[in-house]
């Protein structure tokens, strides 16, 4: 029987949650968690281990815990390595892509993943790894697992596979030389393309160029010490109320509140109501998520014009493509209306 | 969100832990912080540390902004 070993993190891993999210890198004999779903569903393989990781860890200290799990593996029998799945979770898919890559390039072993295609690791890790596109939450675990499995399966099996389209995962960009059964040379399939296009028909490229969104970068600013800036967070610092009951994950509302007056934001006063992170530390300080205390220090010092009088937040975790650029537009109307000049994001 | 803000001509620089996430989702102008529950300040340290930290990578940002920049570049903190 093959061998699989399954990397999760903390909150898959049975550790805990967000509390746990600094939990350092461990190998447990067996199946945790998904890997219990992963072993029934997979033929082949049988999973011998879990690695559980902790998302902020991973995030905060990569090339630490990339090392330890690289220990942990070292004289490890293994012929496929599996990474989550990772839903819509982006420090999580961040991991799995990270750890995956690693273990590829030393081992050699197939790895798989799963991710919702909100998930930023996805766009990070797709050309480095097989990734299928998996559901938005845990509820859809199983499905997200069996599409793992059943690949996994096929590649253990030696089976001949087909391209990413065909075999559903996210498209890696890799251009693999195939035989035609048509046996058409490619000076005629060109030429065929470009009557299509001349006619306004329909044609299919062969040599897809991935686009990417990328924005033209702002002109920088003329004269700082005339700007004003004001300060933008996705880190979910509210007053203590939340009086425009921000949510704390998958957030559409947004919130702007006043600092007139304010040398700082003041725990007791603003608090986060992010869901995503643990909230001890910004709920002590706010100023380590919104650094109003060290913008008004540059303000007194002359290096800027001026604070913008407000803040602006919502809550970063969970929340959809669409939704965030939503509420960017219109926390933008409400920056044009202000005056104001340059921006500091702040995200966690 | 940050290439919203960009796209409506306004400079901006993101501070943020993940800079490959940020880099991925095309921020222009990125200052990294040191971790996600507390960017910039450790509760750990005392509260001069985290104010030399805070101050300092606000600054960078500061800088940032009035940066000319032809591709996206994460920019140099000491401490």
């Amino acid at each position: 029987m093959k061998k699989a070993i399954l990397y999760v993190n903390q909150f898959f891993g049975q550790v805990g949650g967000e509390d746990k999210a600094d939990f350092e890198p461990e190998m447990r004999e067996g199946l945790v968690g998904p890997a219990m779903e992963l072993d029934k569903q997979l033929q082949n393989a049988e999973v011998t281990h879990t690695i559980i990781c902790g998302d902020n860890f991973m995030g905060s200290n990569e090339e630490e815990a990339v090392k330890r799990i690289m220990d942990f593996l070292e004289g490890k029998e293994f012929d496929i390595f599996f990474a989550g799945p990772a839903f819509q979770a982006g420090r999580y898919g961040n991991a799995c892509g990270v750890i995956a890559k690693a273990v590829h390039a030393k081992y050699g072993v197939p790895i798989i993943s799963s991710m919702h295609i909100e998930n930023p690791g996805v766009e990070m890790f797709k050309q480095d790894m097989v990734i299928f596109p998996g559901g938005k939450s845990a509820a859809a675990m199983r499905k997200d697992i069996k599409k793992m499995a059943a690949y996994g399966d096929k590649l253990l099996a030696g089976e001949q596979t087909g391209t990413a389209e065909e075999e559903g995962y996210y498209v890696r960009g890799i251009r693999h030389q195939v035989w035609l059964e048509s046996k058409k040379p490619a000076a005629d399939r060109v030429v065929e393309m470009l009557i299509k296009k001349l006619n306004g028909e329909e044609f299919q490229t062969e040599l897809p160029i991935p686009k990417l969104d990328r924005v033209e970068i702002a002109a920088p600013l003329k004269d700082l010490s005339k700007a004003k800036i004001a300060l933008v967070t996705t880190s979910g610092i509210v007053p203590v109320a939340n009086p425009d009951r921000i949510q704390s994950a998958s957030a559409t509302r947004w919130g702007k509140y006043s600092v007139e007056g304010m040398d700082r934001l003041e725990g007791g006063v603003f608090k986060t109501i992010h869901a995503g992170f643990d909230p001890a530390a910004a709920d002590a300080d706010p100023n380590v998520c919104v650094p109003l205390d060290a913008l008004r220090v540059y303000e007194k010092e002359g290096v800027i014009g001026k604070v913008d009088e407000h803040f602006y937040t919502t809550v970063g975790t969970g929340t959809t493509q669409g939704e965030a650029a939503r509420m960017a537009n219109e926390i933008v109307e409400h920056l044009k209306a202000a005056g104001v000049d340059g921006v500091i994001m702040t995200s966690t | 969100m940050v290439k919203e803000i960009e796209k409506a001509g306004f400079p901006v620089v993101i501070m943020a832990n993940l800079i490959p996430v940020a880099k991925t989702v095309g921020a222009n102008k990125m200052v990294p912080t040191i971790s996600i529950p507390y960017p910039l300040g450790d509760p750990a340290t005392s509260t001069e540390e985290q104010w030399k930290l805070r101050y300092h990578r606000v600054g960078i940002a500061l800088e940032a902004l009035k940066t000319d920049v032809k591709e996206q570049t994460v920019f140099k903190v000491k401490f």
